[in-house]
């Protein structure tokens, strides 16, 4: 356990000292949202039914952005052999990680959707759920995404490759997500796919960090 | 009395066969040079000892245990040093070492900065390392956790003289602790009673060849 809070610990200091990785990826986001009043028009009923849709696509293109980075940095430098060779699983390793990309970039894009339902003039009543499923779903979005960001590791254009992989993959979380902010919106209950979204995240959570770390031993031999 | 031996030790590399019916045998306070030309397959020697990659044929043992059977014991046991000196750039020499060290009981980060001599540079971010401070560091990363077995590939590599007698001095005082090491290098290193491993003398050799 110590050891897993000492990998959370340092990789948030990386993040935090570089700084603008996280910043990066909320302006990604913000901008991919900003673009489509000018896409689509700037008509209030076509934006506020679109916008649960808008704003999840453009957290999980924002997700998509950062998963790259999750594993190559330390593959690059030596220390994932290092990492591997430390006596702790390389799974709690991954885990690890896995949490600070969360922490680093899943978090920041929830504090930010507000204010993006906000221009979109999304109804007040979908704030709370969709804030409610993006905390379901962005760890979800991490740990699918780890595996496809380990499964990279020494491939050439490996950015491409890892949205071909992940992206698909994405599509179940991007559903019930967008359709529980749909629901309470249009006046019905969204329990339902706030329980498909749990199970989504704790099957990931059961599954994603062992598929991770065999894959990142694979890229490592 | 803890033994390392590998025996009849198969590698092969990207579908090339580097090495093969490789023993070895490494006893407390016992030293292996590795030696060879490149490509000869030192490299990926250690990397067999350190269970990064699992031999073709052939096992690894400590204590006559596979170390496949028990990865995280092995992994208490050896320090690892690779091509790539992992110092990261945004953060200082000391918080490096100090994450490195975050897995053992007890460490002394100043001692293993000393010992190398890097001991000013603590508080300098590792951007600003020199190649030569840098492997120094990595070097000290080895002495923040105790474990019986280095495997140190190439140490030697972008170090001044200094540092080579410190890395000399580092390893006789581990041995006299009963530790063993594991190395490969070009450079003459000066570790007295350390056994001698040429791999250019196990060709791997394969019967039905074309």
């Amino acid at each position: 356990m110590s050891g897993f809070l000492a990998m959370v610990r340092r990789d948030l200091s990386l993040a935090f000292r570089q700084g603008m990785d996280s910043m990066i990826v909320v302006m990604f986001f913000v901008l991919v949202v900003v673009l489509f009043p000018f896409g689509v028009g700037p008509a209030p009923n076509i934006l506020t039914r679109i916008a649960p849709g808008v704003i999840w696509v453009a957290a999980l293109l924002a997700v998509m952005l950062s998963l790259e980075r999750l594993f190559q940095t330390d593959f690059e430098d030596g220390s994932l052999e290092l990492l591997a060779l430390e006596p702790r699983s390389l799974e709690m390793t991954v885990l690890a990680k896995i949490c600070t990309h969360w922490l680093t970039t899943g978090l920041p894009l929830i504090i930010a959707s507000p204010l993006l339902a906000l221009l979109l003039g999304m109804g007040s009543k979908g704030y709370p759920v969709l804030i409610g499923a993006l905390l379901l779903g962005t760890p979800t979005l991490s740990l699918i995404g780890a595996v496809g960001a380990a499964l990279i590791l020494g491939a050439r254009r490996g950015g491409v490759l890892l949205s071909l992989l992940v992206l698909p993959l994405f599509i179940p979380t991007l559903i019930f997500g967008v359709s529980a902010v749909d629901a309470v919106l249009t006046g019905f209950s969204y329990k339902a796919q706030f329980l498909v979204l749990g199970a989504f995240l704790l099957a990931s959570l059961a599954l994603a960090p062992w598929a991770a770390a065999a894959a990142v031993r694979q890229a490592l031999e | 009395m803890s033994i390392f031996s590998g025996e009849s030790l198969f590698c092969i590399r990207a579908a090339r066969p580097v090495f093969g019916g490789l023993d070895f045998a490494l006893r407390e306070g016992g030293a292996l040079v590795l030696t060879g030309p490149n490509g000869s397959g030192k490299s990926s020697l250690l990397r067999l000892m350190a269970g990064l990659s699992p031999p073709a044929a052939g096992r690894l043992s400590w204590d006559g245990e596979d170390i496949a059977d028990d990865r995280q014991g092995h992994n208490e046991r050896i320090r690892y040093l690779g091509h790539l000196d992992p110092v990261k750039p945004v953060l200082s020499v000391a918080e490096n070492l100090s994450f490195w060290a975050a897995a053992a009981e007890e460490s002394d980060i100043p001692a293993a900065l000393a010992a190398f001599g890097i001991g000013p540079l603590a508080d300098v971010p590792g951007r600003y390392l020199s190649a030569g401070q840098k492997r120094r560091v990595n070097l000290a990363r080895i002495l923040v956790r105790i474990s019986p077995l280095w495997l140190l590939d190439e140490p030697t590599t972008a170090l001044d003289k200094d540092a080579v007698g410190m890395l000399a001095d580092v390893i006789a005082a581990h041995r006299a602790h009963g530790g063993m090491v594991a190395l490969s290098t070009h450079a003459e290193l000066g570790i007295p009673g350390a056994a001698s491993l040429d791999l250019s003398d196990f060709p791997a050799f394969m019967e039905d060849a074309p």
